[in-house]
């Protein structure tokens, strides 16, 4: 039996990753993965803590994250998608028409 | 609990979702080319229904559905009101501005409305997530609407990727919530934290919360997107979004700390509060100082009010939850006002850009040059308008919490922040130079009629607002003793937070 701590700690160290990938990376594909990378942490953080109180609403809310996450994607992607069309690039140092 | 009571709990809801999804079917059907304004006034009027529907629900009390997870109150009411008037406002004023695909954009700020409204009225965690994942999903694809402009994609790309980014602190810190009490219900959370055994984790759940909302409502430092996607984004999109989803945010932050972490409100999560707010005033103002686009300006702009509202919340008393729904709504109206003001001038081109583009605006539309004066007026704060009482409220909520020096520095930032509103204003009632760019002015420049009600409405809100807001603070100190209401009450006993946990148990 592995302890809570243990999945704690590796959301914990998930969400972190996803944090530095967030902020390091220039592909705007492999930022929305960083994204959610942080959204499974956060999954995972859940379903360990619903596990440790013996509780299902933990579990349910993970099902509400992977919903949401799977519209946030189909909005994300097709913004993408529209950034390659007009600017035919996906590197976020050179999608800078605003810079003041 | 009858299905009745739900029913009536969220009938406006279900009036702005049902208008919004009828728009998209006649969308769908209606030929190309055929003129999309009567699907707008449709949406106006199905705003209009649910605006009245909530006022009808404020004689009802205190209404709670869905197991509990929904309660609609005074100051639920409040915000659904202040929502529904921006939406009205903003649908008035774009009912002439998109030439295409108009039918999907007024179904998307309803139902971005939805979202921001459910935001308002949740009192379970899982809701607000729900609700501001619809109001953010719309509003990203809305800040992208001016199809085929660079900058309008860019905007819309930089709001997705900082939005989702915020959205999952927002998300960690209620699964922390979780992990410290035992449930992701407002009540139940309070109620679990008096017993719970690891108050450092309720107090990073918090955190995190706050970090996610923070992102919402554009406070320093968490505003970095602001100037870019209110840059590139539509002019009556930005009106909407740096008004309705901001207060709608501000509703929860106010609702999770007052009714959920009432015990944490010690002196450590008021001074963050402080700080918070001091810095997005000041970074506000000052980075306003340094712009040339008029946009940018009032991006940089909105930061500092959200820093003016963060001052009536880090009173954490009810004086400053009252200043704060006052502060948010007459926000709400001199913003949406401006914005209008920008859609106008510049049109769906947005011709007008710099600072330098509005000189003479005054001389050639006065109307509008007047009207921009007075909203900008508004946004100083002189008396005679909201933004007056509004700052008013605000600094007296600090300093009667014992906060002079934060009421000092927002008082300062006030003076920082008349230089540039009187910049745009002199520019726009200076005569142009003849060798300036003349050509930028649209040569036949007309307010349409609806554009002109929208833009009408927000500056009379904004002047009623400033010579009598008694009647709208009594609405906001009704609202904030319905929030201390229901915190004060002993919380309903949550489903599953008997089981006490079994941490690091071989089983």
């Amino acid at each position: 039996m592995v302890p809570t701590a243990y999945y704690l700690v590796l959301a914990a160290m998930l969400f972190s990753i996803g944090i530095a990938a967030f902020l390091i990376k220039r592909n705007v594909i492999t930022i929305f993965i960083s994204i959610e990378l942080m959204l499974n942490a956060v999954n995972l953080t859940f379903v360990a803590f619903a596990h440790m109180w013996h509780q299902v609403s933990g579990q349910i809310f993970v099902f509400f994250v992977m919903v949401v996450a799977a519209a946030e994607a189909a909005v994300g992607l097709a913004i993408i998608l529209s950034i390659f069309r007009t600017r035919q690039t996906l590197n976020v140092d050179e999608i800078d028409l605003m810079k003041s | 609990m009858p299905l009745s009571a739900s029913l009536t709990a969220l009938l406006p809801e279900y009036v702005l979702t049902l208008t919004g999804v009828l728009i998209m079917l006649i969308e769908a059907v209606l030929k190309p080319g055929t003129s999309r304004k009567p699907l707008g006034w449709l949406a106006i009027a199905g705003t209009t229904v649910t605006g009245i529907l909530s006022f009808y629900q404020l004689h009802l009390g205190v209404l709670t559905a869905f197991s509990g997870s929904i309660q609609v109150d005074a100051f639920s009411i409040f915000f659904h009101l202040l929502i529904g008037s921006v939406v009205v406002a903003t649908l008035l004023g774009s009912l002439d501005y998109f030439e295409s695909n108009a039918g999907e954009y007024y179904a998307l700020v309803l139902f971005g409305a939805v979202g921001m409204m459910l935001m308002t009225c949740s009192v379970e965690l899982l809701m607000v997530f729900v609700g501001l994942e619809i109001s953010s999903i719309s509003t990203y694809i809305l800040a992208g609407f001016r199809k085929g402009e660079g900058t309008a994609v860019e905007s819309s790309i930089k709001y997705f990727l900082l939005g989702s980014f915020a959205t999952a602190f927002f998300l960690y810190g209620i699964a922390l919530a979780y992990g410290a009490t035992g449930s992701t219900s407002i009540a139940g959370i309070s109620a679990g934290l008096g017993s719970s055994a690891t108050p450092r984790m309720a107090f990073l759940a918090l955190a995190m919360m706050l970090i996610g909302l923070g992102f919402k409502v554009s406070a320093a430092p968490f505003h970095l997107w602001t100037p870019d996607v209110y840059q590139g984004a539509p002019a009556p999109v930005v009106g909407l979004m740096s008004t309705a989803p901001k207060a709608a945010a501000f509703a929860v932050l106010l609702r999770v700390t007052f009714c959920g972490f009432p015990p944490l409100m010690q002196h450590r999560w008021s001074m963050l509060l402080w700080g918070l707010a001091a810095l997005s005033m000041t970074i506000g103002n000052l980075g306003a100082l340094k712009q040339t686009n008029v946009k940018r300006m009032l991006a940089y702009s909105s930061i500092a009010h959200a820093g003016y509202l963060l001052v009536a919340f880090s009173a954490l008393a009810p004086a400053g939850i009252a200043a704060a729904c006052f502060y948010a709504l007459s926000y709400a109206a001199m913003n949406v006002g401006a914005f209008a003001v920008v859609t106008q001038a510049g049109g769906y081109k947005e011709t007008l850009r710099s600072f330098e583009d509005y000189r003479g605006l005054a001389i050639r539309r006065p109307v509008l040059g007047f009207l921009l004066a007075f909203l900008l007026l508004s946004l100083v704060g002189i008396p005679f308008t909201g933004g007056f009482f509004g700052k008013f409220y605000v600094f007296s909520a600090a300093i009667q919490a014992g906060h002079v020096w934060l009421a000092i520095i927002g008082l300062i930032n006030s003076g920082v922040a008349c230089y540039y509103y009187l910049r745009l204003l002199s520019s726009v009632y200076t005569k142009p130079v003849e060798s300036a760019s003349v050509a930028t002015f649209d040569p036949t420049p007309v307010v349409s009629v609806p554009a002109g009600i929208g833009l009408a409405l927000a500056a009379a809100a904004t002047l009623m607002l400033g010579i009598m807001p008694g009647h709208v603070l009594h609405l906001a100190n009704y609202a904030s003793s319905s929030l201390r209401i229901t915190s004060a009450q002993v919380p309903p006993s949550a489903p599953f937070t008997s089981v006490t946990p079994l941490t690091n148990q071989p089983k």
